[in-house]
Parts: structure tokens; sequence; C-alpha cells
């Protein structure tokens, strides 16, 4: 009994279905215990997901105008209060590295995890519309969320290559580890992204919380402040917040201030695995009576 | 050679509605949900009460063969609709299963996915994806979806700023050439103007033509009628009947009767009337045995009135002003046509006057009945407004692609008749 619901039929109109096409059968019944992730058919709605990609991306900028170039106004006008604030009036220390590269090494993970959070936690409530004409998988929605802010991520990294080259710092062979670490926000946030959404379905409660979760777990990060500043007895509980080690990561990586990935670092990554599994999960379990309680 | 394509097995699905407030005065309303902070935590938490559940479906068991097309009618809120979301995979049953063999197309309601900001190219990929379409089979279909939709000139303009017209015939262009092996329709014929309502309807049939599998839910009985081999009633989530779509109609109708055919009144003294008459019975039924009590176009109607004359020799007669939903009176007519008693003058006593309506005259539609008794052709002495109603059924099956009621009061059979006066256009 295959589970696909979707033959790969390319009809051409008037021809005759009747005789040889040997139709996909499906069966349509309550799921019970948690089930699978039905990732196959995620990947017959590829397409789906490119589409919704750009209807994010499209749909925010149009009839703005300044257009695509909020994308990179949000990141510089970040940096620009943290270099004021914190690098000049509180005078944080930066590791000895220039503070705007600094805190923008930091600000690429950061911004784009706060906003890729934000998009996939609302994508079924700001669905539901589409949810209750017409099926799809439904993880498509938070998983387009989640990819859609990876643009904002390029654009924040094209600014800090501009700087890169204004401050001349030599190139660094670790910067090509960048992609691995892309991928580790990316899951994280998509992680985060999962858990909240399947929440917020049935609780609202999320969107209020969630804007004061965020500044919390961006004090409890080194974004505007290096690591190090964290006194050792309480390292180990640091750590265990995931965007700490990714953030670290950046800056390693990019800029060589810091620690190098460590075992901590291993941990972080087994965490984030975790959450994305358990997040997905908890997900489809949601999904199945989504539309009689959006 | 036909087998089945949808297989509906003891179908059931719950909902869990709110629980019915007492009718507390508001002040007290509004101390209540003060004190009440977290009772949507604890409702979500807690098991659902026996009356907060409701079965919308319950124990719907069908099959339909392949390049069958299915009318589902019932009443608003019978059922339909969750029937279709079940199919269509949008929720879960709580009970029983579906077996489909095919990809199943839903026209639930179109534009779903449409972004008001993008143009209408980019809505059509948009769309189609998000019904289930790969990238090529729409770029393939793109000329046809916007010939379909006559929106070439806009294709490339916002969608927001379509005509609502344009907007849902665009959007029913990507959902009609999805060319699935299963159909869903619900009530797409609430949409568009006449013209497109046709060309909607043509698609349609098409797909039925091309050997697909069509579920069609309703309203219109002349569609139904017309589109469909077979018919399945649904009433306050069961199946009340499935068969034939004429015979599943007449027994929908037969029950679904909210007009008043018959007034009887057996005790002359609690009889509508006063000093001079009684009024004992008016009855609207059609004179046809076949129909089984249900008037249609076609179906010759009679009016009986029974009155008792409590004036000695006086000169009565029936009027009966007949009224159509707009106010409008179709016609009126009077017993002083009649050869026997017309214009006579009546003893005392018990009469019955039959009004005979002939078929093929009366328009589809909903009727009410003015009773008057008149005096010497020209004194109205008693009147009774709406007395009965009734509705005649426009259940013709029809060739064409056009199933809205037909305008006009009256829809009589008319003789025509064409010559032809020779070759040639030049004269």
């Amino acid at each position: 009994m295959s589970s696909s619901s979707f033959t790969s039929s390319t009809a051409v109109a008037g021809d005759d279905i009747s005789k040889e096409r040997r139709l996909a059968s499906l069966v349509i019944q309550r799921s019970r215990g948690w089930g699978a992730l039905g990732l196959r058919d995620l990947w017959e709605f590829r397409e789906l997901a490119y589409f919704l990609v750009v209807r994010e991306l499209q749909g925010v900028y149009r009839q703005t105008a300044l257009g695509m170039s909020w994308l990179f106004i949000r990141p510089l006008v970040n940096m620009v209060l943290l270099t004021v604030v914190f690098g000049g009036l509180v005078k944080v220390p930066s590791d000895n590295v220039p503070y705007p590269l600094f805190s923008l090494a930091a600000l690429i993970p950061w911004g784009y995890f706060s906003t890729a959070v934000m998009r996939s936690s609302r994508s079924l409530v700001d669905n539901a519309q589409v949810i209750s004409k017409v099926y799809f998988p439904r993880l498509i929605l938070p998983l387009a969320a989640a990819i859609s802010g990876l643009v904002d991520l390029a654009a924040s990294l094209i600014i800090f290559m501009v700087a890169f080259v204004i401050y001349r710092l030599p190139f660094r062979w670790e910067m090509l580890l960048l992609p691995v670490l892309v991928f580790l926000v990316l899951a994280f946030a998509l992680a985060a992204g999962l858990w909240l959404a399947a929440l917020s379905a049935k609780y609202r409660d999320v969107s209020f919380a969630l804007n004061f979760l965020l500044t919390a777990l961006m004090y409890a990060s080194p974004v505007i402040y290096s690591a190090s500043l964290v006194p050792s007895s309480l390292q180990f509980v640091y750590q265990l917040n995931p965007m700490t080690g990714i953030i670290q990561g950046f800056r390693w990586a990019l800029l060589g201030s810091g620690d190098a990935p460590n075992i901590m670092f291993l941990v972080s990554v087994v965490i984030i695995l975790l959450a994305l599994v358990s997040g997905a999960f908890i997900f489809r379990r949601t999904e199945r009576s989504i539309v009689d309680i959006l | 050679m036909s087998h089945s394509v949808i297989q509906v097995e003891k179908l059931g699905k719950r909902y869990r509605i709110g629980k019915r407030l007492d009718n507390t005065p508001p002040r007290n309303r509004v101390l209540q949900a003060i004190g009440n902070q977290f009772s949507y935590l604890v409702k979500s938490l807690s098991e659902p009460a026996p009356d907060e559940l409701i079965w919308a479906l319950k124990d719907i068991s069908f099959s339909v063969d392949q390049s069958e097309v299915i009318g589902i009618i019932g009443r608003n809120g019978a059922g339909k609709s969750t029937l279709l979301k079940i199919l269509s995979r949008i929720t879960e049953p709580t009970d029983g299963r579906v077996i489909l063999h095919g990809r199943v197309g839903s026209l639930l309601e179109v534009g779903t996915g449409f972004h008001p900001e993008l143009t209408g190219r980019e809505n059509v990929y948009l769309s189609g994806a998000i019904m289930g379409m790969k990238r090529a089979e729409i770029r393939r279909k793109f000329d046809e979806i916007v010939a379909f939709s006559e929106v070439e000139k806009f294709i490339d303009t916002p969608v927001k700023r379509y005509s609502s017209g344009m907007y849902v015939r665009l959007a029913f262009g990507v959902a009609a050439h999805l060319e699935p092996e299963i159909l869903l329709v619900d009530e797409v014929l609430a949409v568009g103007d006449a013209a497109f309502q046709r060309k909607c309807l043509g698609k349609m049939g098409d797909v039925a033509k091309q050997g697909r599998t069509v579920l069609f839910v309703s309203h219109n009985l002349v569609a139904v009628q017309s589109l469909c081999n077979r018919a399945i009633w649904i009433d306050s989530g069961q199946l009340k009947d499935a068969g034939s779509t004429a015979d599943v109609i007449a027994q929908y109708l037969r029950t679904s009767y909210s007009s008043v055919q018959q007034q009887k009144w057996d005790d002359i003294s609690a009889a509508p009337g006063n000093g001079k008459v009684r009024l004992r019975l008016v009855n609207i039924y059609p004179e046809d045995e076949a129909k089984a009590g249900i008037i249609d176009m076609e179906t010759p109607i009679a009016v009986e009135t029974q009155f008792w004359n409590l004036a000695p020799n006086a000169r009565l007669g029936v009027t009966l002003h007949l009224y159509t939903e707009q106010q409008v009176v179709a016609f009126t007519t009077a017993s002083s046509a009649d050869e026997k008693w017309g214009g006579q003058e009546l003893p005392v006593g018990l009469y019955r006057s039959v009004c005979h309506i002939p078929g093929n005259l009366l328009n589809s539609g909903n009727y009410r009945v003015t009773f008057l008794i008149v005096q010497n052709s020209d004194t109205v002495i008693y009147r009774h407004d709406d007395i009965v109603s009734f509705e005649v059924q426009d259940l013709k099956p029809r060739m064409g692609q056009w199933f809205g009621k037909e305008p006009g009061v009256v829809q009589p059979l008319l003789n025509w008749t064409t010559d032809f006066l020779g070759a040639g256009a030049s004269l």
C-alpha cells in the first residue's frame, strides 16, 4: 500500500487515462501513534517550497521604495547601533577585533535565527486560509519560511565581506567551513520554528511570548559581548545554548577570534539534531487535527 | 470493466464544539471571563464532555466507479463539505476510511494561495504548485490557462489590482487545468457571470468525458440533474439516499418542503371566514400520479378550494391571485369561468372549485396564492393572503451548458416554425 498520493502523472489533455495508467492508491483514515514524517511526500512537493520562498521574498518587498535594499539596511543599522552603544559607549571588550566586525560576525547567524524563527513559527497560523482549502505536506510551510531567511543571511554576509575588505583583514581558510555553520543555524531555527508553529496552532500565546523569548536568548548568547566574559563556573551551562556554539563558530571562522569548535560544539550539534527531529514529529502530530483547531 | 476509484467505508467525523453558555446577564459574563483566565487552557487539556461533541458525518459508506459523475446534495450544514474535506485530505476522519485510486484535485474554493502582491503570472505558478502541479506541467498549460481566464492583458499585473471577476477567473483557470483522475467540486457555480459559469461547467463535463471521476456538490439541482448520473443525499451527517439522480432528487425534494401546500379546517366554527362564507380547504397538488407529490415545470397543477356558502342564493365566485417571490402577480384567475356554476346564484352549502394550471406554463420558483371570494363579480367579501405556497422545480435535463434559472414569470412551451427561404446571403 503506497502512501504517496500523487503519481508522477504527465497526462496530456484528452488522452485516455483509463487504460494505461496504473493508478496510485491512497488510504485515508485516522492516524494513530507517532507515524512517519512523510519525507517522500515532502520531496514530491519540493517545487512548492521553491514557490513559497519566492512568494515570501517577492511579496515582502513589493511596493516599497527601497525594495530589496531593506535586506542590507537592517543588519547595517543593527551593526552601527551595537558599535555606537556597546563598542563606543560601554566599551565591551571584543577580543582585539574591531567592534563593527566583531558584532557583524555574530549578527549574521543571530539576525537570521530571529527572523527565521519568527517567520516559521507564524507560518501555520498565517496560512490558515490555504491549509483549510487544499492538501499539501504542511511541513513545507515552516521549511520555506526558514529557507527564505537565508537571503537575509546572505545580505549580511555581503556587508561583512565589504567591511572585511575595508579593514584589510587576511583571508582565512576556516571561512570555507561557513556552509556547515549556516546549515547548523538553519537546522536550529527550523527546529525552534517547528516546535513553536505546532504550539501556536493551539495556543496563540506563542506569538506574545516569542518576542521576549528571542530577546532573552539574545542576551544568553554572545551577540553583543564575547563568550570569554562569562565566568568559567557558568561556561558549561552557557555552552548548552546551541546559539553560543554557532556564534562562536562564526567569529572563529570569519575572524579567528575566540576558541575553535571543541567538544561542547559537538554537544550543541547533538542538541540541535534532537530538537529538529522531535520538532518534526511534534509538528506532524499537530498537523493531523490542524484544520479543526486553527 | 469499470472499477471503483473511490471507496468510502463507514466514514465518520466528530467535531468538538464549544459548550453553550447560560443566559447570564452580561455583567456576570464579564466577571466570569476575569474569573476563568485559564479557561482555554483547562478546556484544551481536559477530555471533552459528551454534549460538546457532534458528529458532522456518521457511518457513511458508498463507492464511486471510474468516470462516474456523482452529485452530492443536501441542506446547508448536512456534512457535504466535511465529506469533500476528508476526501481531499484536508482533515482526517475520526472513524472509518476512504480508499482512493488516482490523483485527487479539488475546487473547494478557488484562489487558494493567491498572493495579492504577486502578478497573475507568478500566482499561476504558486497556486498550481500548491495544488500539486509540477512546474513543467504548469509551464506547458500556461497559455491555455491564461486564455481560459481571459486575463491576457493583465497577466503581469499584481492580482490585487484585478477586478473580483478577473481574480476568480484566473483562479478557476488554474484549478480547471489540474487534470486529476478524481475531481472534487464544491459550488463553483456561485462565482463569475453567466458566461463564465457556462465555461466552468463545460470544463467539468469535458473532465468527465475523458474518463475521469467527478464529485460535485451543489445546490443547483438543474446542474446536478444534467451533469450527474448518480447522486448521493446527505442529511445531518448521514447518508439518506443514493442512486439515480432523478430518484434521489425527488426523494430529497419530497422531504425538504418548506412550502404549505394544503390547509384544511374541518370544524366550520373555527374555519376562517365571516358571516357569509367559511373556508374548508385549499390544496395544491400535481395532477400527475407519477410525479408523487413533486411539482416541476412540466406538471399540470390543481388548486382545489372548498368553502361553505352561508347566505342563501348569493352570487359568489372564487378568485385566485398567484404571486411570485418578487411580489409580482403572475396571473389572476376566477371561478366565474366555470360553465356550470359560474355567475350563478348558489344555494347554502359546501362547494368545491378546482383551478387547473396546465403544465409547461409557470417558470421554476416559489409561488404564493392569495384566495378571494367575490360577490356579484365586483365585491370582495373575503380575502386571505398567502393561504398556500408551493415551489415549481426545474428538473429538465438541459443539453447546453447553462443551468441557471431562465428569466420570466412564465416559461410556456410555444410553437415555433422556421422555414428555409432560399440559398445565398446577398439579397
